[in-house]
């Protein structure tokens, strides 16, 4: 197994740190940087306030950005997970409105994610198609459906409980909380198990994997399955923000989820990267994207940053990897 | 070998384009009607143009998601260059297209020079040019196009629409280009084994660059055909449009892993989906139901060809 964790930890101490978790730290880098400059010019947004907000209204992006993550170190990618996460949130707001007790219309959506999503792992593993070809197709059916179905009615009158991402635990925004500690447990997961650790030798040599006892297989279902429950549970932050569910796919959301994951360090060749880092990468979008209004630039350009910003990473990490790459030759 | 297996996926599309021709025939005496046909003609064309080079794309083994953001930053640009700038509509529709065309050599750059992977190097400039086209115009609207510009949109051309002219040309140049050309095969020896073909002394590199920035050029193409068939340019415009044209390619039975594809079979796959869509929409079926129903032909088409030669894909 060529996993490159696993090459890196020959090394010692700080340098194998720096050198198996760069993006990261890059990463945490850029961002503390951005609140010192943003902050300098305009103090306001260090408030709590706006921290919250930044912090708690995009944390369904890190939770469905980790089972992406999952997704694209396994080598597979998932075009279809906003179209997914709109669908759910619908499934959610109906099902909170026709009277079901909200802990249904919280959970509900988790179970139908992991099952959709097990049907696309099915065709990719056994089915044999190309991940990116499936989860096309998906977004097709998905997008169409629910609009097909709903007819773009909004979903009003929801009750009051069903609003979880306004609650607080211990003062903190609840997303806040699912944001962290699902970031963690995932990190540690796949981290420390074999079953977590098999994901990185897939994504690494995926005939390799095989040959070592993998079963590869029922690897890839179950990890579409789990990423299905991860945007589960990002439709349950995601639904429950506001008074009102749009019945729409919310437009390019599974760009933002895709960025997330490459920008925090993983490798769309698959076999590297963290969900640390993804979540991240989901905070310093929001944080640059709010950050643009405290210091007066029109929220338009917030695009074009972004798409800067992902191919500076990608530039730089290219290079990293070139040199890295011609230093194990020699 | 080849060949075989390339005609049975294209005699399958073929067969599914006669079956929905006529199942939509027999749903409603409108669709066999020549002004039917040429409407769609005109519907398709954007799509198709940006198709006909994600073929040679998809076939090296990469992709070009950055498609609709060019057609929506050439679109907003040829509006700023005519009514902000003062210029000329020709000229600003020529430098619209040359802006396109760089767009696409610099997504050819990033992904030969830097070795950034495809999918993730147009990913990037997808949010760049699509950035740029909404910083540009800040969600201003360009209206008010002279009328002559409408012609290239709305008008005919000898009892034809003007675009469909353009789109022939395309896919007759393209289908010799890939079929015939040293570019061709070219083409296919990167998506067959890229490390062979650099060491059989093909120029891979600047057949790639030479692709993308093909593929920006039919994308700013697209973009002046948008403009003047809906008289406006807006900078969402041809959001998504990257996902129409790999469906038809890949539905068209162009491999996503690269080194094979036709040009005859993406264009079937785009006639299909359009067919679909029309012949839906004249049944009475709502737009949306009929996304799904491509959604479900492509994922099946695709699982039915992989069946027929499950032993040669891996």
């Amino acid at each position: 197994m060529t996993e490159s964790t696993e090459f890196r930890a020959h090394r010692s101490g700080p340098a194998r740190c720096v050198s198996a978790y760069g993006q990261e730290i890059v990463i945490a880098c850029a961002l503390v940087a951005l609140f010192v400059v943003v902050s300098a010019i305009n103090p306001r947004f260090l408030g709590a306030n706006n921290v919250n907000t930044i912090v708690s209204g995009n944390a369904y992006i890190a939770v469905a950005a980790i089972g992406m993550s999952m997704i694209i170190i396994t080598g597979h990618i998932d075009v279809s997970v906003g179209a997914l996460i709109g669908v759910l949130a619908t499934i959610s707001g109906t099902l909170a409105v026709s009277g079901y007790p909200v802990w249904v219309a919280w959970t509900l959506p988790i179970l139908i994610g992991a099952a959709i999503n097990g049907v696309v792992g099915a065709l990719v593993a056994y089915g044999r198609l190309p991940s990116i070809v499936v989860t096309l197709g998906m977004l097709s059916i998905l997008r169409g459906g629910l609009v097909f179905v709903t007819g773009g009615a909004w979903i009003n009158n929801l009750p009051p409980s069903f609003q979880l991402a306004q609650a607080r635990l211990l003062g903190v925004p609840v997303p806040i909380w699912f944001m962290l500690v699902l970031t963690i447990a995932a990190f540690l997961w796949m981290r420390n198990t074999a079953f977590g650790r098999s994901l990185y030798a897939i994504g690494g040599n995926a005939e390799a994997a095989r040959a070592a006892g993998i079963p590869v297989e029922r690897r890839i279902v179950q990890v579409f399955m789990i990423h299905g429950a991860f945007a589960g549970i990002a439709t349950m932050l995601f639904a429950t923000q506001l008074k009102i569910i749009q019945s729409t796919v919310p437009p390019n959301l599974e760009l933002t989820i895709i960025t997330a994951s490459v920008i925090g360090g993983v490798s769309i060749l698959g076999g590297t990267g963290t969900v640390i880092g993804s979540t991240l990468a989901a905070v310093l979008f929001a944080a640059i994207g709010s950050a643009m209004i405290f210091v007066n630039v029109s929220a338009y350009w917030l695009r074009a940053v972004i798409g800067l910003l992902i191919l500076v990473t990608v530039l730089v990490d290219m290079a990293r990897r070139n040199r890295e790459f011609r230093g194990s030759q020699r | 070998m080849t060949w075989r297996r390339l005609l049975r996926h294209e005699t399958i599309l073929a067969l599914l384009v006669l079956l929905a021709l006529f199942v939509l025939d027999r749903q409603s005496d409108k669709f066999f009607t020549l002004d039917n046909l040429f409407n769609q003609g005109r519907l398709m064309t954007e799509v198709g143009l940006v198709a006909i080079v994600m073929t040679f794309v998809i076939i090296t083994g990469g992709i070009d998601l950055s498609v609709g953001s060019i057609l929506g930053m050439t679109a907003i640009l040829i509006g700023v260059f005519w009514k902000n700038l003062g210029l000329p509509l020709p000229v600003a529709i020529g430098l619209g297209l040359v802006v396109g065309t760089l767009a696409g050599v610099a997504n050819g750059i990033i992904i030969t020079r830097f070795r950034v992977p495809p999918l993730i190097a147009t990913l990037g400039t997808l949010a760049l040019y699509r950035g740029i086209a909404e910083g540009v115009s800040q969600a201003r609207s360009v209206r008010g196009y002279p009328e002559w510009f409408y012609v290239l949109g709305q008008g005919q051309l000898l009892g034809v629409p003007t675009q469909l002219w353009i789109f022939g040309i395309a896919a007759v140049v393209a289908a010799a280009l890939l079929g015939w050309t040293t570019c061709g095969r070219t083409t296919y020896a990167i998506g067959s084994n890229e490390v062979a073909a650099r060491f059989s002394g093909l120029s891979v590199d600047v057949t790639k660059v030479a692709i993308y920035a093909a593929s920006g050029l039919a994308a700013a193409v697209a973009a002046a055909i948008f403009v003047s068939r809906v008289s406006t340019t807006r900078s969402d415009m041809g959001t998504g449009i990257e996902l129409d044209a790999i469906t038809a390619v890949v539905l068209g039975g162009t491999s996503i892993f690269g080194g094979r594809g036709t040009i005859v079979g993406t264009l079937l796959g785009l006639v299909l989906i359009q067919a679909l869509k029309n012949g839906l929409s004249l049944a009475g079926v709502k737009s949306d139901g009929t996304v799904v129903l491509i959604g479900a032909v492509l994922i099946l088409t695709i699982l039915l060809s992989n069946l027929f030669h499950r032993d040669q894909n891996r």
